[in-house]
């Protein structure tokens, strides 16, 4: 099997199944400016999706484009972690993620802009600015929300503990990552990510989420529930005139 | 509807640099709760064509404005002052550069 | 004050520019209000039929460009409650308005999306009729409404562009594709007539937004010139405008056409319409559902400035 197909396949799928998530609340953010920066937010995820999948598509050689990997693969075979996947919830649970994920998202691409593929290094070197505005954009509004009024705290803690059991999985390593030269190996990124994540939600006045389990599975193609019906959505009209151009 | 739901943030006109070398512009306005989130609204608002390379945010509060009423006043009296203009003056026929 | 209203006569006369801060008859100020408040929400709003086919584009290059374009959508709101602002109201007043029913906004956004074909046709047809509405009113004698629709009209021909390029090459795909797009025109295309508004003969406000220079050309002069435009448009897609009226008259350059049926239009404007509900109450639960973020981001600003104050 292609390791660097697969592992640009991995974060192809997180950033694609993060921009449909994001899109979702554009004409239903809490203010209008905030649909268009949820807009930008999601524009950025979705670039960095298609450059990822067009290029695990070129380094598959089956001669399979960002379309055919997006719209003509199953659940089982997307390898997106399972955080991305869930639901929105609130706009507090929806910054908690973004939160987690640009941090997350930022130390990778800055890791991956020096490594040794020039097509991976490009497309990190694009998205490390993209992903620190979102980084910032998930922070500002953590701030806001855990130190704003009772209700904003409340909400923003819940939001935090409800995608914590969700983050063990973007740091986990496996053979791939340790065999893969190009790979960075994301257990090597979780301590920098928890002191930068932890800062936020310290200064935001909330509290760090206690919980225990983890969930996993996702890089393995076993996902959530969720995930099959958010596919259903964004493949069903590609595949009722398989061949069709659009 | 209920009151909170119309709560009202304060309104940020927005000036952007085109590009460097040229000043501020006023572009328009926008609402937000604070100044950091003013710039950050106006950067995805305004510059989604890269429309600019520096923001600035003012609360439109804070702005003095000449009144129209006193537009005789302060403008006109600069109105007569025809020398500041270089093309007051008549220039001899083959002096270049001046 | 008088001197005052003649300076403004003498401005519009002009062909100047009013400002803000001037002087302005209280009809001019309330028309103006009316009109930018209604064309904002139209923004709005609009998003709702285009935004629910994101999750659902056919490619990603689409889903790429639907987002940008609903996105502009919002800006577009965005750059005309800040010009109504500076009438003096508040957004938020506005945007009670829109959710008590009290404003309007544009009927056309009451139809439903029920194909992808349907996004190309709103693309070409209603931001077509959108433009021919929006390019005089960069004209339009109140200044910051006219600057606002000439950040806006830049933007609307990407979005008159993709819609017809979606339907361009639904026409050129298989006997299914090209069906949806036909069948996209056939419904799309009369509410995109009713757009310009009623007859002349019927219209109100018409007259006086004339004499003010906020309208520049009639309702009727305005739908010929789409009907005009957009016919050979269809011609090139292949697909047959829904008119057995339709034909071009040699002498006077223009395309005579069978008019829509305004009662529909009445009957939308009056709540009737097959979406009107849903619209608002899509608008009005995102609106609530955003209430606690608004407090709070006010409730930390607060917080913030007093730290401020008191480090001070
Ligand atoms: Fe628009
Ligand atoms: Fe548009």
């Amino acid at each position: 099997m292609n390791d660097l197909f697969t592992y640009t396949l991995r974060l192809g799928d997180d950033a694609l199944i993060a921009a449909q998530r994001t899109a979702e609340w554009i004409a239903a953010a809490p203010q209008l400016e905030e649909d268009v920066a949820l807009g930008n937010i999601g524009l950025d995820q979705l670039g960095q999706a298609r450059s990822l999948l067009q290029y695990a598509g070129q380094l598959e050689g089956a001669g399979r484009s960002e379309d055919d990997l997006a719209y003509f693969r199953d659940e089982r075979e997307f390898t997106n972690v399972q955080l991305v996947e869930l639901p929105n919830g609130d706009f507090a649970a929806t910054m908690a993620r973004l939160l987690y994920f640009a941090t997350y998202q930022h130390l990778l691409y800055e890791e991956l802009r020096g490594c040794a593929d020039e097509t991976l290094a490009g497309v990190a070197g694009k998205a490390v600015k993209e992903v620190a505005y979102h980084v910032d954009h998930a922070t500002q509004w953590v701030l806001r929300l855990g130190d704003g009024t009772e209700e904003s705290h409340r909400r923003m803690q819940a939001g935090l503990d409800a995608m914590w059991p969700y983050t063990a999985e973007l740091f986990a390593s496996d053979d791939l990552v340790r065999r893969l030269d190009v790979a960075v190996d994301p257990s090597t990124l979780e301590e920098e990510w928890l002191r930068r994540v932890t800062q936020v939600i310290e200064e935001s006045t909330c509290s760090m989420p206690t919980s225990s389990y983890q969930h996993s599975g996702g890089r393995q193609g076993r996902h959530s529930e969720h995930l099959g019906y958010l596919l259903a959505e964004l493949q069903h009209i590609a595949r009722s005139h398989p061949g069709a151009q659009w | 509807m209920s009151g909170s739901g119309s709560l009202i943030e304060p309104l940020w006109e927005v000036f952007v640099r085109s590009r460097r070398g040229l000043s501020h512009v006023h572009v328009g306005s926008l609402h937000a709760p604070d100044a950091t989130m003013a710039l950050r609204n106006a950067r995805d608002v305004y510059t989604r064509r890269q429309e600019g390379v520096s923001i600035w945010v003012v609360p439109a509060a804070d702005i003095t404005a000449s009144s129209p009423d006193e537009k005789d006043e302060f403008f006109d009296p600069a109105g007569d002052k025809v020398y500041r203009h270089p093309t007051f003056y008549q220039v001899p026929e083959g002096v270049d550069h001046l | 004050m008088l001197a005052l209203m003649d300076s403004f006569q003498a401005t519009i006369d002009a062909d100047g520019r009013i400002e803000p801060r001037d002087a302005m008859p209280e009809g001019y100020r309330k028309t103006l209000i009316r009109q930018i408040a209604q064309h904002a929400h139209s923004e709005i709003i609009g998003m709702q039929p285009e935004g629910n086919w994101i999750s659902r584009t056919p490619s990603l290059r689409r889903k790429a460009i639907l987002m940008a374009k609903v996105q502009d959508e919002a800006g577009h709101g965005l750059y005309l409650y800040a010009a109504a602002e500076t009438l003096g109201v508040d957004r938020a007043e506005l945007l009670d308005l829109l959710h008590a029913g009290k404003q309007k906004y544009s009927s056309i956004f009451n139809y439903p999306t029920l194909t992808w074909a349907d996004i190309g046709a709103i693309g070409w047809l209603v931001d077509g009729a959108a433009i021919v509405n929006q390019v005089p009113l960069c004209r339009c004698s109140y200044g910051p409404y006219a600057r606002a629709m000439v950040r806006v009209c830049k933007e609307e021909s990407f979005h008159q562009r993709q819609g017809f390029e979606i339907l361009h090459t639904l026409c050129n795909g298989t006997e299914a594709q090209k069906a949806m797009a036909q069948d996209a025109l056939d419904r799309w295309w009369w509410p995109s007539l009713m757009m310009f508004g009623p007859p002349d003969a019927s219209s109100t406000h018409s007259e006086q937004s004339m004499a003010w220079g906020i309208k520049r050309h009639s309702n009727d002069e305005l739908r010929q010139r789409f009907v005009d435009m957009t016919v050979p448009q269809a011609d090139v897609l292949g697909i047959r405008v829904p008119d057995d009226g339709l034909r071009y008259d040699e002498e006077t350059g223009h395309y005579s056409f069978t008019q829509p049926d305004f009662t529909e239009l009445y009957e939308v404007v009056k709540g009737n319409g097959p979406c009107n509900e849903q619209r608002l109450a899509h608008r009005v639960k995102a609106h609530e559902d955003g209430a606690w973020v608004r407090e709070a981001a006010a409730a930390y600003a607060g917080k913030q400035a007093q730290k401020k104050a008191s480090a001070a």
